[in-house]
């Protein structure tokens, strides 16, 4: 031991770059199968690549086709009208449940982990008991609308209904994921203004309309994001209960996505609507990401 | 004084009754789900229905596993699930350390990119490169592609929980002549456990729960639950008993963790918005 031989202190800064030793397997792994996907993806969707048979450079002509293809036009309207319900639903019931889940009532442990059931269950399990549920004729939710004298309603059965009956399902799948991050927020917020507001004489509305709410809303916006994404992003249900029919009256982008690729082996023209469609996610996500950025700063 | 009284008995009425309507549909379904799987056929195909089982009986589950070679599958599903969330755990947690503590706000946001990413989408280049290795029809693409859910959320949970965790400790030990490892291994992953449980649980419920890639990448013998569920539905439409039994086996695991683990579900869920696919 000579006495020079102290060690540099170790202040975090000289230990920065060895930290990445620490990421560098998983930046591997992310590496082979998220990125390399992402390159090749693009790859693909310049050239004509069916599963079999030479594959020839066509430039832009997968995304030139998109133009005029009304089967993947209207799958782009269907995903936007899906994915606006789909948000805005669940958000309106998620807030409510987690005011309601934020307040102290016995049971409330209980009462939520069954609240957030539905969106822990496998989605193909929940997709086949609604399957069940919506037959026309011996389907439970018809009888329940018999009981209070209804007629029978078509469910995902007619084309016009179809959409609003897989929002719901969505809503009832999805809206405890909303109310668990505004339950995260409504949980970290002061207590004095309320104390203040109780003192006053305020009402619940009240309470909630100019306290919780606006000092819950970057939480609200964040959720809103998240929400959305996976509205877009929406498959194991679609896909079970409907496979985007009757017709293609309920086919979502990732549907038509998925017979493009894997039920007619068009993989060029699939890949292509796979970069568009991921850009369109990356710009709503962006301009919803901006606009709370915005709403958290004022 | 009084109607401060009446209020408050007036507002935790109004609880019990928002809590009720909010709760009602989620709890309708798995009892409606429950009556369904354990019903026979007759009253499964009755109108109006029948509620509750009478006498309840398990044929419908015995047809499953008779009739689907449901255990092959069910072992399937285990092998995929515990192998992805376990190889994720030993990248992720590493790697949400790292990042943590280097503040890769970059890395980060490659993580975050990865969550919107539709999981179709990794799906037509991977098919291809597993096609060209000969793998398709083994286990193995299924485990690696598992690893697209599995490892952003372990790294996404793990970069929080380390962000939290106090500095000091590892500093200490650093002066005490640790190298950087030693400081990880036995300092600050002691004090992650509870992270790491989270991680671990949402990473297998969501691997579990995939449907997607099975159904893309699993040959006839390589079906997880979630595929074999959905081929009961397409060759059995009408025999509701063994559909809604089926659907029961797949996912009365992870409907029992959430019940059992609860807390760190909703504590993970909170913190950062996972989910996979």
């Amino acid at each position: 031991m000579t006495p020079g031989a102290v060690p540099p202190h170790p202040s975090g800064h000289n230990y920065a770059r060895r930290y990445w030793m620490f990421a560098a397997p998983a930046a591997l792994v992310v590496a082979a199968v998220i990125v390399f996907p992402w390159i090749f993806t693009f790859y693909m969707s310049v050239h004509d690549w069916k599963v079999s048979g030479s594959t020839p450079f066509v430039g832009l002509a997968n995304y030139a086709k998109m133009l005029t293809d009304e089967r993947f036009l209207w799958a782009i309207v269907r995903t936007l009208v899906f994915t606006a319900a789909s948000v805005i639903a669940p958000l309106v019931l998620g807030v409510w449940a987690a005011v309601t889940f934020a307040a102290n009532f016995r049971g409330r442990g209980l009462a939520r982990t069954v609240f957030v059931l539905p969106m822990m269950a496998t989605p193909v399990a929940i997709s086949l008991v609604w399957t069940m549920m919506f037959h026309p004729q011996l389907g439970v939710l018809n009888y329940l609308l018999s009981l209070i004298g209804l007629p029978p309603f078509a469910w995902v059965y007619d084309s016009t209904t179809v959409i609003p009956t897989l929002v719901m399902v969505e809503t009832w799948q999805w809206t405890p994921l909303v109310m668990l991050i505004v339950l995260g927020g409504i949980a970290s917020l002061p207590t004095d203004p309320y104390e203040a507001a109780i003192l006053d004489g305020a009402t619940a509305w009240q309470m909630f309309r100019h306290i919780t709410l606006p000092l819950a809303w970057p939480f609200i916006v964040v959720a809103a994001v998240i929400r959305m994404i996976d509205a877009l992003k929406a498959f194991d249900t679609i896909y079970v209960i409907t496979l985007g029919g009757p017709g293609t009256s309920s086919e979502t982008l990732n549907i038509l996505l998925y017979q493009t690729a894997f039920a007619y082996y068009d993989l060029g023209y699939g890949s292509a609507m796979v970069v568009v469609f991921f850009v369109l996610i990356l710009l709503i996500s962006m301009v919803l990401l901006h606009v709370c950025q915005k709403q958290v700063m004022s | 004084m009084r109607r401060g009284r009446l209020g408050k008995i007036a507002s935790q009425a109004g609880l019990y009754v928002s809590a009720l309507i909010l709760v009602t549909p989620a709890l309708s379904f798995f009892l409606w789900m429950l009556s369904l799987a354990f019903k026979n056929e007759a009253d499964n195909t009755d109108y109006p229905p029948v509620f509750i089982p009478n006498p309840p009986t398990l044929a419908n589950f015995i047809d499953v596993f008779e009739k689907n070679d449901f255990l092959a599958y069910t072992i399937n599903s285990v092998i995929v699930s515990f192998s992805a969330t376990g190889l994720a755990l030993l990248l992720g947690v590493p790697a949400g350390y790292g990042i943590a503590k280097a503040k890769a706000t970059k890395a980060a946001v490659l993580i975050l990119i990865a969550r919107v990413t539709p999981g179709l989408s990794y799906l037509i280049p991977l098919f291809l490169l597993f096609q060209w290795l000969g793998l398709i029809g083994t286990l193995t693409p299924l485990i690696i592609t598992h690893l697209v859910i599995t490892v952003p959320i372990v790294v996404w949970i793990m970069i929080g929980f380390f962000e939290g965790l106090p500095g000091e400790l590892e500093e200490a030990a650093l002066v005490d002549g640790a190298n950087i490892w030693q400081a990880f291994r036995y300092v600050a992953m002691p004090l992650a456990r509870p992270g790491i449980t989270v991680a671990m649980i949402l990473a297998f419920i969501f691997s579990w729960n995939n449907f997607i890639f099975g159904v893309v990448l699993a040959g006839r013998s390589t079906r997880t639950l979630p595929v074999a569920v959905y081929n009961v539905l397409t060759f059995e439409q009408i025999s509701w008993g063994p559909l809604a039994a089926a659907a029961l086996v797949v996912t009365a695991p992870v409907l029992l963790l959430t019940l059992l683990m609860q807390k760190e579900i909703v504590a993970g869920l909170t913190a950062g918005g996972v989910k996979g696919g």
